[in-house]
């Protein structure tokens, strides 16, 4: 009965030294990574590669998913706006919320389960079929000839479609506001011109959106390579790849956001 | 420059407590085919992981090309696996890359020769191991056998002086094999490199390799050419070269008494 406790106490403390150890191997990683992307811009058709498979082809869904989401906020916006007669004010309303918060959080949680998710999966997958040790023992290394583009990769496509999709959601609040229920063009446009601040709300956006394609894709990459080499292994660093970056995107979200949004 | 491209002496590997390699003593000769045999879990492809520099000795002495492996740098470990190929169990070809491509990688990687050359390069490497019309496949079109020799096209692309081949003949047709087999002789004749085979069929190594060393729980058991094997009578070996069931390695895993498990009363 004694051993109860302590057996409990113990695989605590395992779970805790493994944790710990995850954080450090993981930052060791992601400096290795940092440390080794000369050739990443050295050779850039090698990022390239890796902005088209993790970019563009993340494309549609980054697109359609933006358009409905400003539909939504069109329709829901105008439903709250008419009660205080303000309905012109629907422009700075989908604006706003897009470019501060959900073109950047959202877009970056839809990288997360297309783009990471592939990324963990490949490079588990090289792992386990042998191809990074054979890279290797070609005298080449693959944190430079693998990680480190796909990271660059990643992150210069990851602000980009944040910008992709909050246009197209405020093309959908458009067509949902002005073409559907008929708000006036005019001010839809022009109210929306006059709120949204370069600085205070773009910049802070496009600073949003590549910290959280950074994180993104630093988790996708250390679970990829940390993956154990069999295919149990690999779809559980996949998995933990969307869980812990979605946790990680809306955690640091309220952290940027407190720094950046609170004095305004 | 030494005679011996290999050199094992007293070479221990333990993986934490686990002594996995206890004594080892090897040595492979410039152009030889030396095979390392021995049943599965025996310790061969660490022995293999070993001279390829994935892992560092416990203890002992190991020498490849003149390089000191428990003291090299990762710098220094680099540069001698450049004049060093792998062959890995399955090819462990890049499957986002075309045959040509594959095959180009590591000149591309650590040459600066003109896009002609390496094409032309390419194709005489594919050409040596009989795939120059697959070279604009890719990986997942092609057979296991196929898989591996191209492979071995990309292992022999840097023209390196040894070649570690891990397990080249699992899984493949009887053809396939004795193709494999023929092209790890005759590449290691005409390129004058030095190849050492990890491998548990029989047949296939004592026809074409120089050697045989047999890994048994972490020693070298038996050792000799392929004639001085087939007629040994060293249990051991016997039971190997002539795949019986039951010998000094057992049919079955350590267990209780039979009777005990059974719950029967003699």
């Amino acid at each position: 009965m004694m051993d109860m406790p302590r057996a409990g106490l113990r695989r605590i403390g395992a779970r805790v030294i493994n944790s710990v150890w995850r954080i450090g191997t993981g930052t060791r990683f992601f400096a290795l990574t940092l440390l080794h992307s000369g050739q990443s811009f050295g050779r850039f058709q090698l990022t390239v590669r890796e902005i088209f498979s993790a970019g563009v082809l993340s494309l549609i869904i980054i697109l359609v998913s933006g358009l409905f989401v400003g539909m939504v906020l069109g329709l829901q916006g105008y439903e709250t706006l008419q009660t205080y007669g303000s309905e012109e004010a629907l422009g700075v309303l989908v604006s706003l919320s897009l470019v501060r918060e959900l073109g950047p959080v959202v877009a970056a949680l839809l990288f997360a389960s297309r783009a990471g998710s592939a990324i963990t999966a490949e490079i588990g997958l090289m792992k386990a079929t042998e191809q990074i040790s054979a890279m290797e023992m070609m005298a080449v290394d693959p944190i430079a000839r693998v990680v480190a583009p796909r990271f660059w990769g990643a992150v210069i496509s990851m602000p980009l479609l944040a910008a992709l999709f909050s246009a197209m959601g405020i093309f959908g609040g458009y067509l949902v506001g002005v073409v559907l229920i008929g708000v006036d063009e005019g001010s839809f446009w022009s109210q929306m011109q006059a709120a949204v601040d370069l600085r205070e709300d773009i910049l802070n956006g496009v600073i949003k959106s590549v910290v959280f394609g950074v994180a993104v894709t630093a988790i996708a990459l250390f679970e990829g390579y940390d993956a154990p080499p069999t295919a149990e292994g690999v779809s559980r660093a996949t998995t933990r790849t969307v869980v812990t970056s979605s946790l990680a995107i809306l955690g640091l979200d309220f952290i940027l956001t407190a720094f950046m949004f609170s004095g305004v | 420059m030494s005679d011996n491209l290999i050199e094992i002496r007293d070479l221990s590997f333990a993986y934490g407590e686990r002594l996995v390699l206890k004594g080892i003593n090897l040595t492979a000769r410039r152009g030889q085919v030396v095979a390392i045999m021995g049943i599965s879990g025996g310790g061969k492809t660490t022995l293999l992981r070993l001279i390829g520099g994935a892992l560092r000795p416990t203890r002992g002495l190991l020498r490849v090309d003149g390089v000191d492996m428990s003291r090299v740098d990762a710098v220094g470990l680099y540069r001698l696996r450049r004049r060093m190929g792998m062959l890995f169990q399955f090819g462990a070809l890049f499957t986002d890359m075309s045959v040509f491509d594959n095959v180009a990688f590591p000149l591309r990687e650590h040459t600066d020769l003109p896009a002609e050359m390496i094409h032309d390069l390419v194709l005489m490497k594919l050409n040596a191991v009989g795939l120059r019309g697959a070279h604009a496949l890719m990986p997942a079109e092609l057979s296991g056998g196929m898989a591996r020799r191209v492979a071995l096209a990309r292992a022999i692309a840097l023209e390196p002086r040894l070649i570690l081949y891990d397990e080249p003949f699992a899984g493949l047709d009887p053809i396939s094999l004795g193709v494999t087999g023929n092209l790890i002789r005759r590449l290691t004749d005409t390129l004058g490199i030095t190849s050492v085979v990890v491998t548990h069929d029989i047949q296939e190594s004592l026809r074409m390799v120089d050697y045989v060393y047999f890994v048994s729980e972490g020693v070298i058991a038996a050792e000799g050419t392929p004639e001085q094997l087939r007629a040994s009578r060293e249990p051991f070996v016997h039971q190997f070269v002539h795949g019986e069931e039951d010998g000094p390695v057992p049919f079955h895993y350590p267990a209780p008494a039979y009777i005990h498990d059974l719950e029967l009363r003699a």
